[in-house]
């Protein structure tokens, strides 16, 4: 990152180091194969606790430290080097945010310390299908005499099988499609009728599938204004995904220095491979579109922190160009190592998995092509 | 051409014929999934007899001699012969149970064999019994295979092989094994290379096998420890291995250009125009309703057309002629973008679905997406990777310098 402050270059090189020593790629594999039906290490996620990281954006008032998006993005993108699989940017991150921007007194008195320290794992659940389609939130919160009762199911939930609790994106009025008469509901897991199944993805983090069998919760669990909440929640989703770039750009970097390393070593023909030019100037290109990553990446995250206008269009941005690139490096990472590559014991197929869930998650570059279109009005 | 053209309806006739007595109807259209590995319950015993009825028949090898157990079948037959098994919705098991050889090894053996190294391979190739393995690549010798140096020494009566072999598909469940070995350490790099047949029975070869991001382990880390080879099984002269071996991988490259069943597919057993409808959603006019979406896959399917047409008008300019060519080199690397395309467009279609591992939560078809995606990443890799092709089009197509050392 460019242009860090003094402090933010002290967070970066204190999570590097920590997540090369502490939570290296080695131990997402090792939780991986130990079959952790949550999807990330229990000690990882305190020590991340521990060092204040998932409290960067809430305030002093409820035990963060407020300091921003952009030093936010800075250690999301050390962890995203390392596959580092925690609740950081589903609690710390997204819920914090949601929370902040549009929780009552007493949710945030509730909810924002434990999530600062890590004691307590808050997610958001918002999409209903294959694809990520925020707009036509389909799920159902019916008001009944002393709150509403929610009915749905919510799949792909990052961090569904350890949250303590879930920011629902229902529809308390009007059809999917509509703006008006979307809700959001803090909902605790264990409320009864909530049910959670885990869903094995080739990347190994801890995705569920989430189901609401007519889960009564009193009107106090809204987060923010019924029918209006589509603000909060398109808010929400843009500090999400600005985050989720920067952990991308970090996966992104890393699979483009596994690749530059590999050049500079492997010799075939009497030489080494990276003096190959068909192979050298499409590490070139690589290097190119990394640069130009990190520019979105870091402007969506300074737009939010300086409350730009442009914010979302930058945050779809951000994503957008995140994704082109880690689509492209995670392939080269595997063409470039050759049979290597294609080995489970080396780190690729890794970076390749993650790469393509993150993809998916809070929408794919079509999505958010399509939205970066509407935003500039045509 | 009029009586050709009767002799080949007549050929025909018997194909079908042939076929209603002996192809099991249970195996009807379960070649992708048994060809894929899947098991298919109690189909599986009838795989294994209609691979022993095939391979009696000489079918499963239709254009070899039938002298050694071949079909003896012209190219025209052997065309006709292909159609009628897809009509039948049959398939043929023995490119799967032979490993490399069908596809690879028997028609070198054909081309480079003594009589009698024809006499003992070919027939037991064609009927199925024997799996093949090749051993060619090493740690240090991938895209520069001249530069192996697993060794082979004559002591007498036979050789004695040391070294290590690796990515060697299949070489766990292996009886037989093709390896390039060094044989002469003085002369340059690519006129000391012999090419040596191998039983794989012996205490002298162990296998490790790898496991792949796709997460089966087909290939494996194979290592020779003063390993014994006959001297009758050599391929081919002394010292002129790599002849004969760079013979083979344009067989393979020939059975890698998505014009015979060699190819793995992406795992999916649906049309991406399918899957496209199903996951994304059409408009009233059954329109893909995502024009950005409906224009990438249009695209996708223009190069796949492309690619099959391309297929079909060399095959027709090579007039039945089914010489291995350069072209091998273009088709090959078109049908491993296409098919790694369609791959990509088929798990982004499938959204969150296309992420699946394994257990509840997703279909078996989107489980198989994700599977052959990640395997298919391979293809741009072996038999000479999407580089080493671009290197032999550059210089033998259109008689660009060479600027790599040939060492
Ligand atoms: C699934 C699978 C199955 C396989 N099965 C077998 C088998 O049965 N038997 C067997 O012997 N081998 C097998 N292989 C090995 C395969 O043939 C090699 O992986 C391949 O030849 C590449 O060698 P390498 O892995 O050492 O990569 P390297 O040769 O080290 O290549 C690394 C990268 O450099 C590029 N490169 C190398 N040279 C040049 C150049 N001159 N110009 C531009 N780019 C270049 C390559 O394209 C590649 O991207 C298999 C591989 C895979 C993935």
């Amino acid at each position: 990152m460019a242009a860090l402050t003094e402090e933010q270059a002290l967070l970066q090189e204190q999570a590097r180091s920590w997540a090369r020593e502490e939570a290296p790629v080695a131990k997402f594999r090792e939780m991986r194969d130990s079959g952790n039906e949550f999807g990330f290490d229990k000690a990882t996620w305190a020590s991340i606790g521990e060092m204040g990281w998932a409290g960067i954006v809430i305030p002093e008032a409820f035990g963060g430290v407020d300091v921003g998006y952009l030093t936010f993005g800075v250690v999301l993108e050390e962890l995203g080097r390392q596959l580092t699989a925690s609740p950081l940017l589903a609690s710390g991150l997204v819920a914090a945010t949601a929370l902040i921007a549009g929780g009552s007194d007493a949710q945030k008195k509730q909810w924002l310390p434990k999530i600062a320290d890590s004691t307590a794992i808050v997610t958001l659940a918002v999409d209903e299908g294959p694809h990520h389609a925020p707009a036509s939130i389909a799920f159902a919160a019916k008001k009944t005499d002393s709150g509403f009762k929610l009915s749905g199911q919510k799949v792909h939930v990052l961090e569904g099988m350890s949250a303590d609790a879930f920011i629902v994106a229902a529809r308390t009025s009007g059809t999917p499609g509509d703006g008006v008469g979307i809700s959001l509901f803090l909902v605790e897991a264990n409320a009864a009728g909530v049910r959670r199944q885990r869903l094995r993805t080739a990347d190994s983090r801890g995705y569920a599938q989430v189901t609401f069998e007519g889960v009564e919760v009193p009107s106090e669990a809204l987060l923010g204004a019924a029918d209006h909440g589509d603000a909060l929640l398109q808010a929400t989703l843009d500090r999400a995904r600005a985050g989720l770039a920067a952990e991308m750009l970090g996966t992104a970097s890393q699979s483009f220095d596994m690749t530059l390393d590999y050049l500079k070593n492997r010799v075939q023909f009497g030489q080494l491979i990276g003096s190959f030019q068909a192979l050298g100037h499409r590490a070139s290109g690589l290097y190119t579109e990394m640069e130009m990553t990190r520019s979105c990446v870091e402007a969506a995250l300074q737009a939010i922190d300086s409350g730009a206008e442009d914010t979302p269009q930058l945050c779809s941005l951000a994503k957008c160009k995140a994704g082109a690139f880690l689509h492209h490096v995670s392939n080269e990472l595997i063409q470039i190592h050759g049979g290597i590559g294609m080995t489970d014991e080396f780190d690729a197929g890794l970076y390749l998995k993650r790469a393509r869930a993150l993809e998916a998650t809070w929408g794919n570059q079509a999505f958010h092509r399509d939205r970066y279109a509407t935003l500039l009005g045509f | 051409m009029a009586e050709a053209r009767d002799a080949l309806e007549e050929f025909r006739t018997e194909v079908r014929s042939w076929l209603a007595q002996n192809f099991p109807p249970s195996l009807k259209g379960r070649g992708a999934a048994l060809m894929g590995g899947e098991t298919i319950g109690e189909a599986e015993s009838d795989a294994r007899v209609w691979g022993k009825r095939l391979g009696a028949k000489g079918w499963a090898t239709p254009t070899w001699p039938a002298e050694y157990g071949g079909g003896g079948l012209t190219q025209h037959q052997a065309r006709a012969l292909n159609q009628e098994l897809d009509r039948a919705g049959a398939f043929n098991p023995l490119v799967r149970t032979a490993g490399m050889g069908i596809t690879m090894v028997g028609p070198t053996i054909l081309e480079y064999g003594s009589e009698d190294q024809k006499q003992r391979h070919i027939s037991a190739i064609c009927r199925g019994e024997v799996f093949w393995a090749l051993g060619y690549s090493e740690p240090n010798a991938g895209s520069d295979l001249a530069s192996l140096s697993m060794k082979a020494e004559d002591v007498g009566d036979h050789w004695v092989v040391n070294g290590q072999k690796t990515w060697t598909s299949g070489a766990d469940h292996a009886q037989w094994i093709g390896v390039l070995v060094r044989t002469d350490f003085e002369a340059p790099k690519r006129d000391g290379i012999s090419f040596l047949m191998m039983d794989m029975n012996q205490a002298g070869i162990e296998t490790r096998p790898i496991e792949l991001i796709g997460g089966a382990s087909p290939f494996c880390e194979t290592f020779f420890n003063d390993a014994r080879a006959e001297k009758n099984e050599m391929l081919g002269e002394l010292n002129a291995g790599w002849t004969v071996g760079k013979r083979l991988l344009q067989h393979e490259r020939q059975s890698q250009t998505g014009a015979s069943s060699g190819m793995g597919g992406d795992g999916s057993r649906k049309s991406l125009r399918d899957v496209a409808k199903d996951y994304a959603g059409v408009d009233a006019e059954g329109r893909l309703a995502d024009a950005d979406l409906r224009s990438r896959l249009t695209a996708h399917m223009m190069d796949a057309k492309a690619h099959k047409l391309t297929i079909a008008r060399i095959t027709a300019e090579a007039r039945g002629n089914a010489k291995v060519s350069a072209a091998a080199s273009i088709l090959k690397n078109a049908a491993s973008s296409v098919l790694q395309e369609r791959a990509e467009l088929m798990i982004e279609l499938m959204g969150h679905s296309g992420l699946g591992w394994e257990g509840e939560g997703f279909s078996s078809d989107e489980l198989a997406a994700v599977r052959g995606w990640l395997s298919g990443k391979a293809m741009s890799i072996y038999g000479g990777s999407f580089e080493i092709q671009n290197n032999i089009i550059a210089k033998n197509i259109l008689g660009l310098p060479e600027n790599t050392q040939r060492g």
